[in-house]
């Protein structure tokens, strides 16, 4: 008789025990929402899947975690996802709707450098932090000290593009380019200025305007006639498979070079193996990264989405994702000021595609991989490039 | 010189696209009086339809390349199922608004185009990602003074002359091509005459999505990559097209379409930066000259 009240008095302080520890974890606060814009619908829709795959394994993480802790209090997180279709008009709309309807406390995306350029005065005036996922224009972070990036900046991409041609010892280069959009132009620029400080000759400079030309016969028959000893070709996803076709059809033998648009397997799969072997593109990030926290960001990812691979929109907008997260989690006041500041004091923090810190002009310092496509038109990791 | 007969070829190959396509605007408007804006996607139904059925046939491929007999019965297939679906699109979404005023008839081609866009998007086998059209024609290239043509170019070339040659025979020769003219002169009258419009209609659909279908095809075949947005913007150009031709008028279409590309690509070929804006100054200044088209005659019409 006396055991059954021994063990039931150890139950009851058991119980008591729990309780008491279930009230301490359940201090929460209240629900933190972050906006997530990307193209889901339009003209580059396959960004946009990745980008929200990319964002979901981090709130699928969130959600497992309960929330972000800062200061013992757990503060759950919700995820609101917005269509921008690649247009600049639409992002403002979806701003506006995510700082004053939905009240978020920062906004992921988008990932297109147009976009965020046209939006960034509507967080800035309004005091909320936002982050770019792939919006690697130098003007970005300018538009005022509440834009942030979870990438490297064009000019980066056209100095290692540069860098990387003239070690291989290409003495002249031409140029292919879309004068319509920022992205390209800006690489276009920083590449000829690298590689012209390096000693190396620009014997052809080619445009095309907008993103629904698909001849560029007339441009590559002008480049093969010049005779560079390499091509560069920082164009967008849905028109470097042609580019490199038809330029392989006008004769140019010679290696084409890409900015980190044309890491997608589409780029390869379209552009057909025997055309795209031999070319390299810099990349934000490679799967093939031998670094662990890498590998466990592309087998979760590979088992989340019936095993596909993901690409630099992914991790980029998963990064951008961690980064406001770790911001929350150290923000002296959780509010959006308190968020800004704690951003830009990131320093060190471990992401797939390496360590970043936030340095001047809130843009991160991170590595830069190059990729080279092999005779079967797969890519694969070449080096990794350090500011 | 021979840089300029290259680039008249390349002129050649992308206006006989806009020629095909340009056709279907010019018919539908001449006939039914609106403005299509759907047309181009009829070309990416075409140009996608072919690749799935390309897909289908793919055990008779010899090395990724297939028997004349077996792309003939794709191209025929695929040109006949998007008439079909060109017929049913008029027959649910602008039948039932003929009578009214034409603005909503325009707004309606606008939303059929923006659903024919998006619905092939959402579905999964389909999806948003750009795919490696087939090898329907062999692609042997070879050099006529320093000419660079390959077969694909002359095969399309040559294939769409002769559909617009059958094309504008059987409108000035056969009994359907009279009543679709008498439609277009004046719907009413024609009724009265004891023509059928809504076959007339029908056919005019048919005959302007199949013909949408042939130039997705050839697009796709020498720039081989297909998306659901691919018809948007050649649709816009092609448009542009019937327009300078005098929009009504199916030579017109023809003459148009060929105009564009050419235009297109020598004014690429001076200035590279400038050649879209160049290009179509030039289209403008035709107007400015010919209101109307070249082709057009001058009425006095609100849209």
């Amino acid at each position: 008789m006396k055991k059954i009240y021994v063990v039931l008095s150890v139950l009851v302080l058991l119980t008591m025990l729990v309780s008491v520890a279930a009230v301490s974890a359940a201090e929460t606060g209240e629900t933190l929402k972050i906006g997530v814009v990307s193209p889901i619908s339009g003209s580059a829709a396959l960004a946009g899947k990745y980008i929200v795959n990319g964002v979901k394994l981090l709130e699928n993480e969130l959600n497992a975690a309960g929330g972000v802790m800062n200061n013992g209090v757990l503060y759950p997180i919700e995820f609101v996802y917005e269509d921008n279709e690649a247009k600049e008009d639409i992002t403002t709309n979806v701003y506006q709707k995510l700082i004053y309807q939905d009240e978020v406390i920062g906004i992921v995306g988008p990932d297109m450098s147009k976009c965020i350029l046209a939006a960034g005065t509507i967080a800035q005036s309004a005091g909320c932090p936002a982050i770019g996922t792939f919006t690697t224009n130098v003007a970005v972070t300018q538009v005022g000290d509440y834009l942030f990036r979870a990438c490297f900046i064009d000019p980066f991409q056209g100095q290692v593009a540069a860098t990387y041609a003239w070690g291989e010892g290409y003495k002249t280069a031409a140029v292919l380019y879309n004068n319509a959009d920022a992205y390209s132009k800006g690489l276009y620029e920083a590449f000829v200025q690298s590689y012209e400080a390096l000693g190396g000759k620009i014997v052809e400079t080619q445009a095309y305007s907008g993103a629904d030309v698909k001849d560029y016969n007339v441009q590559l028959t002008k480049i093969a006639a010049a005779k560079p000893e390499c091509v560069f070709m920082p164009n967008l996803l849905n028109e470097v498979p042609l580019q490199v076709q038809q330029a392989r059809a006008n004769g140019i033998t010679v290696p084409l070079i890409g900015g980190d648009s044309w890491d997608t397997p589409e780029v390869a799969q379209v552009a057909g193996a025997e055309n795209i072997k031999g070319s390299v593109y810099i990349s934000a990030f490679s799967p093939d990264n031998p670094d662990p926290i890498a590998q466990k960001f592309v087998n979760d990812f590979k088992t989340a989405y019936n095993g596909d691979v993901p690409n630099s929109n992914a991790v980029l907008a998963y990064e951008a994702g961690a980064m406001l997260v770790e911001a929350i989690k150290n923000a002296k006041t959780v509010d959006r000021a308190g968020v800004r500041d704690a951003l830009a004091q990131i320093e060190g923090l471990a992401l797939p595609s390496g360590v970043v810190t936030v340095g001047e002009d809130r843009n991160p310092i991170k590595g830069a991989a190059i990729l080279q496509y092999n005779d079967q038109g797969v890519a694969t990791f070449l080096k990794n490039v350090n500011p | 010189m021979s840089t300029l007969m290259q680039f008249l070829v390349y002129g050649l190959q992308l206006g006989s696209v806009y020629a095909l396509l340009a056709i279907g605007y010019t018919m539908v408007y001449g006939i039914v009086g609106m403005i299509n804006f759907a047309h181009g996607d009829f070309l990416m139904i075409g140009a996608l339809s072919t690749f799935f059925l390309s897909q289908a046939f793919s055990s008779f491929a010899v090395n990724g390349t297939y028997s004349g007999l077996i792309v003939a019965l794709i191209i025929f297939v695929a040109m006949v199922g998007t008439g079909l679906i060109g017929v049913s699109v008029e027959a649910i979404a602008y039948k039932p608004l003929r009578n009214r005023p034409k603005m909503s008839a325009l707004i309606t081609a606008v939303g059929v185009s923006m659903f024919l866009e998006n619905f092939p998007r959402a579905l999964p086998f389909i999806g948003p990602s750009p795919r490696s059209f087939p090898m329907l024609f062999p692609a042997k290239r070879f050099q006529i003074q320093g000419v660079m043509i390959s077969t694909t170019q002359i095969i399309m070339i040559v294939l769409s002359l002769v559909f617009m040659f059958i094309l504008y025979n059987v409108v000035n020769r056969t009994k359907i091509g009279r009543q679709m003219r008498a439609c277009s002169m004046d719907k009413d009258a024609a009724q009265l005459m004891g023509i059928n419009i809504n076959r007339v209609i029908s056919i005019t659909f048919f005959v302007g999505a199949a013909l949408a279908a042939a130039s997705g095809i050839f697009y796709a075949s020498i720039y081989p990559q297909v998306d659901v947005y691919m018809g948007g913007w050649l649709g816009t150009k092609s448009f542009i097209a019937a327009v300078i031709g005098g929009i009504g008028d199916i030579r017109g279409a023809m003459l148009g379409g060929f105009i564009m590309g050419i235009t297109e690509i020598l004014a690429t070929s001076v200035n590279s930066n400038l050649g879209y804006a160049i290009g179509f100054v030039i289209l403008i200044l035709i107007l400015l000259f010919k209101p109307a088209g070249i082709m057009g005659k001058l009425t006095i019409d609100k849209v």
